[in-house]
């Protein structure tokens, strides 16, 4: 049968003719008189470099090279009425069939920056598709920026490109205006199937193919594969071992949390002392076994932790989870019609290499998550965090990018991919350590809606397989075995095909195209879904095809060019596309709706075999055939090794660089309010503290109209226009008053133990949940585990402890795990060797309902004359917290604030019933930087001064004055309450430790009482300090 | 809020439709939408590429919206693509529904689309509307900053403005605020066509002083055509229709959330005006 293909502008089709077409250059600059804010920022940048020498004036233009035979008339139109704006823009067209050629005017360099070829340029085609829609005329486009540099010489022009305008990877640079005479073309593809041929290999000869291949499969994977074959009796063909290596990759199938590991615990390290000892505790947890010699055998990691805890939470009462870890985005209710889904993903590699393209497809594959979850979801909502080194780290090493730019990246990368497609990024966080330098770690949350009958697809034998979206090219192949690599300085080049940049507009068109297929109005138009991420075909068809099998025609897809080869199409991450099981009567239905939004599809084959086989075909040949039992089934599981070690594990946190806030401050046990308050003003510039509101404002976070609590709240502040909101909280039905607050938890500080470290991120989530007044009883969270090699059984060890953390506090807090993702081996090796690891990093994110909007409480102080309780203990566990950074802690205070998993829920249950009860005016979640910079947060953004006496903080034991200001305990709340409401706050927070630590006033002071002086600044110099911190 | 809505619909027969306009990128229509079915419309939301196909279907509408967005990616410029085609399809059917007496709304994207396709700021007062769009006298440039801003600005709303939709606003300092999320929405024109607007009552809102962060021209945020029916502007009126919207409520006084949200008056005031024009 023949392919289905439409192209509702044809905009993209290569022409048929491939007689060389003339091609024309449009520069598009600003008109004389008009501001060049392009070239000015450009120009703004160049100062931030610090270069020696800096041009006397920039100059920046748009540069449309068009190849296609227009008139005169016709290209002068699309100059002067599509390409440039009559009020504020000249355009100036150069044609290859005329003598006329661009110039740079003298004493001026010129740096052209174009995509390389290949590369997606979301731009050119716009640019195709509006030509087309203006002329009818078919063309090829390539975009570029022109930038003229005044006054300054070729070499640092060039330098300029390098380190400002130009990622290598992706972009060429031109020293002159780039006017090309034809477009590189790809050649039409001859079919060969290749066969690997590995019966014969030796041990030694499977892993070099495995490293040499991109395969990165392990060595007992591979032998794997070589029986398999054996037994087939034949070599396995190149397409054919891709699509077993994507499979297998640690990406899609999680083997090192999914595996069996031989966990023990160096119990005589005096560092271990006081520790969690699992061998002690390890009775009655699901798939334990525990040897005489304290060793424990963990049978499936994920599944004996994480998942447990949300499967017993469900046997035990939980009614409210609809589908976990099953689907592409765990499924929740919201109310009696929707549900809410919620997917947090990391997408580090890529972004390592080429941060704004990295960060894109980030945020772009997790927003496909959730439109690919059960039937499809709605995004109503986006959350970033990132972790990158301090951006005044001292040097870089070679193959690594600068923080500073990765972080400038990413953040563009994000909000032009999330601000197209019209959701808001409301929530996130960013963490400085320099051990990042080499892996800079990036999360993109997604979260959905969905009516409750879509929470479940089920594809059916027969149905035809739909691809809906953007075309298939060369983008990110091997993206899903290279994220199971380790970096190293060559990666940049070696791995160079597997960046991708996305087309937002593609998946936006997408989307609303899938969601009138679901919501027809005969019903749901598709049986089933799920999206292309890594691995392209080969993973979405084999996921949705793993019970039925699949006949595969890969010669219907459209592809971005000419030239793709069949394991090219199969296994290509070209963004943007999503599968869908569509029964053959409504195929028609599909088309129509494709067609009204503008996307593309074809139907890339059927659903169901009887021998179950997943098989390729390319114009009538097979040349592929998988049995998707030995696909899902037959990868090996080897047992892990892990040890606790406590020692090195301390030695490897206590490596970090030294402080450079400074207070000058040596710990004093008899510091005074003074003291205090310097040592608050360097905390709240510490970038892990200070406002982000220069990422924030960036990212369109009130886009559908649904927000609520915003990410930053209360009064202007500085240039932040708000303090730091503990939870975003959004109205996603217009219907209905009912809310949803997101959040998240993060103790990389706590990295020492990665037990006490999960403990903690999950007991800030819930803080920061509970206190905007979230449903205490109602909060499901996800687990996104960042971490160096598993290969070294310490760091195994530590991702135990990390797992057994998540399911000690879920249970604790009764907060099951919905969905999770992993990213191990996250480390670089420099040039000269060093390994440099990535502090363990888990990410906890999680949403809950807030039953009626308009009952939300922000964390900006309301009222003068209120009263501000403390609730929670602090103690003198001082280790790992920010003021730790700040100087040298003595022997007693060095232990790591560990989080009673008993304080912990009845303090979140005890402030949540407070809220509930409208006792509250304002609540703060107590966490980085402890009470003072929480209570300075409060009063800045709420315009009010505060007195406040930290030596009232309950305690149990002897707490010195500097921890009861800036000790990080868990569980702790910061309240503000009216006079009038204190009785019935104690009754609230009966058998609960608080204390009433201040009150807030209507001066514009901060006093500090200890004892025998009180201290003061105006809280507008708090709130500078905190604003500028990151700027 | 909504007993206010419920007074204000007593009545009212038969109910106005209102038409919003939709493209690959566009995505603030649901918010539109919620604006104008909150003031009482019927609406219905349509993509361009199948009002194109029939532009008469345009004629049964009495209020119509341009919503903000992404429209074809904004690749070239905010708004570039989108204006080329509707100069193209549906520009007379939309010149008609003015002359007719249907306000339009244009917020942000809208805005940067209206300005384009020769429906802002329009022909003088009086004259007829082109057969042929006209060329574009006013722009929304790139942000001083040169970045894409969020967030919630003073607006000022000049006395003299001929707005169906702007005109006498109930609200304080503290709810006179609007939020704006873009970073193409830099107002430029030359000094004649600023004059005309400033001389028309065609200045529709301002930026206050504080808050004039993209550097527009007489810190203007909004204009309307010479009849005060078409609206554009770069705020987002329809992201400010319920209080909890607003970035201090849990700090505003009870007197102050008696009226309706300023975002929501404004769809009010067209919807009350369109009204009177189709009773």
């Amino acid at each position: 049968m023949a392919a289905v293909t439409t192209q509702p502008e044809s905009p993209n089709r290569i022409p048929e003719s491939s007689t060389p077409r003339p091609i024309h250059r449009v520069e598009v600059r600003p008109r004389r008189g008009q501001i060049d804010s392009r070239g000015a920022s450009v120009a703004r940048e160049i100062e931030a470099l610090g270069l020696e020498r800096k041009p006397r004036r920039v100059d920046h233009a748009l540069v449309y090279l068009i190849e296609g035979n227009l008139s005169n008339e016709e290209l002068h139109r699309i100059a002067d009425e599509l390409l440039a704006d009559p009020v504020t823009q000249v355009a100036e067209v150069h044609s290859s069939t005329r003598a006329s050629r661009p110039a740079a005017a003298p004493g001026v360099s010129v740096v052209e920056v174009h995509p390389l070829p290949g590369v997606t340029d979301p731009a050119a085609e716009s640019v195709q598709a509006a030509i087309h829609a203006l002329t009818g005329q078919t063309v090829r486009v390539r975009t570029g920026q022109r930038v003229d540099l005044h006054g300054v010489d070729k070499a640092l022009a060039k330098s300029v490109g390098d380190r400002l305008l130009a990622n290598p990877v992706i972009h060429a640079i031109h020293a002159e205006p780039y006017f090309p005479s034809s477009f590189p073309d790809g050649k039409p593809y001859e079919l060969a199937i290749r066969e690997v041929r590995i019966s014969k290999l030796s041990a030694k000869e499977l892993e070099v193919l495995s490293r040499e291949g991109h395969l990165f499969l392990s060595l007992e994977e591979m032998q794997a594969v070589q029986t398999e074959y054996r037994r087939l009796g034949r070599e396995p063909r190149e397409i054919e071992l891709e699509t077993i290596a994507q499979t297998w990759s640690e990406h899609c199938v999680h083997k090192t949390l999914k595996s069996t590991v031989r966990y023990r615990e160096l119990q005589a390290d005096p560092a271990f002392a006081g520790q969690f000892s699992l061998t002690r505790n390890a009775a009655g947890r699901p798939g334990h076994e525990v040897a005489a010699d304290g060793t424990i055998t963990i049978k499936n990691l994920l599944k004996s932790s994480v998942a447990a805890a949300t499967h017993e939470l469900m046997k035990d009462g939980i009614d409210w989870c609809l589908s976990v870890f099953v689907d592409n985005a765990g499924v929740v209710a919201f109310d009696e019609e929707h549900a809410v889904c919620f997917k947090c993903e990391t997408h580090n590699r890529p972004s390592a290499i080429e941060p704004y393209g990295g960060a894109a497809t980030g945020i772009g594959g997790c927003i496909r998550d959730v439109m690919g979850t059960g039937l499809g979801a709605k995004p109503i909502a986006a959350t970033d965090v990132f972790c990158v080194a301090h951006p005044d780290i001292s040097e870089v090493p070679t193959g690594c990018l600068h923080p500073r730019r990765t972080l400038t990246q990413v953040v563009a990368g994000v909000r032009d991919y999330g601000n197209r497609m019209g959701i808001p990024t409301l929530n996130g966080a960013v963490w400085f350590d320099d051990n990042y330098v080499g892996n800079p770690l990036v999360y993109c949350g997604c979260i959905g809606l969905m009516p409750r009958w879509a929470v479940k697809g089920r594809v059916v034998r027969g149905d035809r397989i739909v691809v809906l979206g953007g075309r298939t090219g060369r983008d990110g192949i091997h993206g899903a075995t290279f994220s199971s690599a380790e970096l190293t300085d060559t990666h940049a080049d070696e791995f160079s095909h597997a960046v991708q940049i996305g087309n937002a507009i593609t998946e936006k068109k997408t989307l609303d195209a899938m969601l009138a297929m679901r919501d027809h109005a005969g019903g749901c138009l598709y049986h089933g879904t799920t999206d292309c991420g890594a691995g392209g075909f080969s993973s979405a068809i084999g996921e949705l095809a793993s019970e039925l099998g699949a006949s595969v025609y890969l010669d219907r897809a459209p592809t971005k060019y000419e030239g793709l080869s069949p394991t090219e199409i199969w296994i290509s991450e070209a963004q943007e596309r999503m599968v869908l099981s569509v029964p053959s009567e409504n195929i028609a239905k599909v088309a129509a709706i494709a067609a009204d939004h503008g996307v593309e599809w074809c139907e890339l084959g059927e659903f169901g075999r009887d021998d179950k086989d997943i098989v390729l075909h390319w114009h009538g040949t097979e040349v592929g055939r998988l049995s998707t039992a030995f696909l899902h089934q037959a990868i090996p599981m080897p047992i892990k090794e892990a040890v606790w070690d406590a020692s090195w594990a301390q030695q490897q946190r206590a490596n970090r660089r030294p402080a450079k806030f400074n207070a000058g401050g040596r710990f004093k046990t008899g510091a005074s309010a003074a003291d205090a308050l310097k040592i608050l003003e360097e905390l709240l510039a510490h970038p892990n503290l200070a406002s982000k509101a220069a990422i924030i404002r960036q990212y369109d976070h009130e886009v559908q109209g649904s927000s609520v609590l915003k990410p930053l709240v209360g009064v202007a502040v500085g240039k932040s226009g708000g303090g730091p909101g503990d939870a975003a909280v959004i109205r996603p039905k217009a219907s209905s008053t009912r809310a949803l607050a997101i959040a998240n938890g993060l103790a990389t500080g706590l990295g020492a133990d990665p037990y006490v470290m999960a403990l903690a991120a999950i007991d800030e989530c819930v803080r920061n949940l509970v206190a905007v007044g979230a449903d205490v009883t109602k909060i499901a969270i996800l687990d996104n585990f960042c971490w160096p090699s598993c290969k070294d059984p310490r760091n195994m060890g530590a991702l135990v402890r990390a797992c057994i953390g998540c399911y000690d506090a879920a249970k604790a807090f009764r907060a099951p795990f919905i969905s999770g993702k992993d990213s191990l081996n996250n480390q670089f090796v420099t040039e000269d060797g060093r390994t440099i690891q990535i502090p363990p990093t888990l990410l906890i994110s999680g949403f809950a309902p807030v039953v009626d909007a308009s009952k939300a409480v922000s964390m900006d102080a309301k009222r003068a004359g209120s009263h501000l309780v403390l609730v929670g203990e602090t103690s003198e566990r001082l280790g790992g917290s920010h003021l730790a950074l700040l100087m040298t802690l003595p022997v007693g205070s060095t232990a790591l604030a560990a989080p009673s998993l008993v304080d912990g829920p009845r303090n979140a249950h005890a402030v949540a019933a407070a809220i509930a009860q409208g006792l509250v005016l304002a609540c703060h979640d107590c966490s980085e930087g402890g009470l003072l910079v929480a209570a300075a947060e409060m009063a800045f953004s709420g315009g009010l001064g505060l007195q406040i006496d930290p030596r009232a903080a309950s305690t149990s034991s002897e707490v010195s004055f500097l921890a009861r200001c800036f000790a990080e305990d868990s569980s702790r709340y910061l309240l503000e309450v009216d006079a009038s409401k204190l009785d019935a706050l104690a009754t609230a927070l009966q058998g609960v430790p608080h204390a009433v630590v201040g009150s807030f006033t209507s001066s514009d002071q901060f006093e500090v009482k200890d004892g025998s002086a009180t201290g003061k600044t105006s809280i507008k110099s708090l709130g500078d300090r905190w604003s500028g911190g990151l700027t | 809020m909504s007993s206010i809505m419920v007074k204000k619909q007593a009545g009212r027969k038969p109910t106005l439709k209102a038409l919003v306009i939709t493209a690959p990128g566009i995505n603030c229509d649901l918010e539109l939408c919620e604006g104008f079915a909150l003031a009482g419309c019927a609406v219905e939301s349509e993509l361009l590429s199948r009002l194109s196909r029939d532009p008469s279907r345009i004629d049964a509408f009495d209020l119509i919206g341009l919503p903000g967005g992404f429209s074809y990616g904004d690749d070239i410029a905010a708004g570039r693509i989108m204006a080329a085609l509707i100069r193209q399809s549906i520009y007379p059917a939309l010149a008609h529904a003015v002359e007719r007496g249907c306000p339009i709304m244009a917020p942000c994207n809208g805005f940067q689309i209206a300005a384009q396709a020769g429906l802002l700021p329009g022909p003088a007062l009086g004259s007829a509307w082109p057969v042929e769009p006209a060329v574009a006298s006013v722009a929304l440039a790139p942000n001083e900053t040169g970045r894409f801003n969020d967030a919630w600005v003073g607006m000022e709303v000049p006395t003299e403005t001929k707005c169906v939709w702007t005109k006498n606003l109930t609200s304080t300092v503290t709810t006179s605020i609007i939020p704006c999320a873009h970073g193409e929405g830099r107002f430029v024109a030359d000094d004649e066509t600023i004059d005309q607007l400033e001389a028309n009552g065609q200045i529709a809102m301002r930026y206050t002083a504080n808050d004039h962060f993209n550097g527009s021209r007489n810190r203007i945020a909004g204009i309307c055509d010479s009849t005060g029916l078409v609206f554009g502007l770069m705020p987002h009126p329809e992201r400010y229709l319920h209080w909890t919207q607003h970035p201090r409520w849990t700090r505003l006084g009870a007197h102050e959330r008696e009226v309706a949200p300023p975002g929501l008056q404004m769809f009010q005031n067209a919807v009350e005006h369109a009204a009177r024009t189709f009773a």
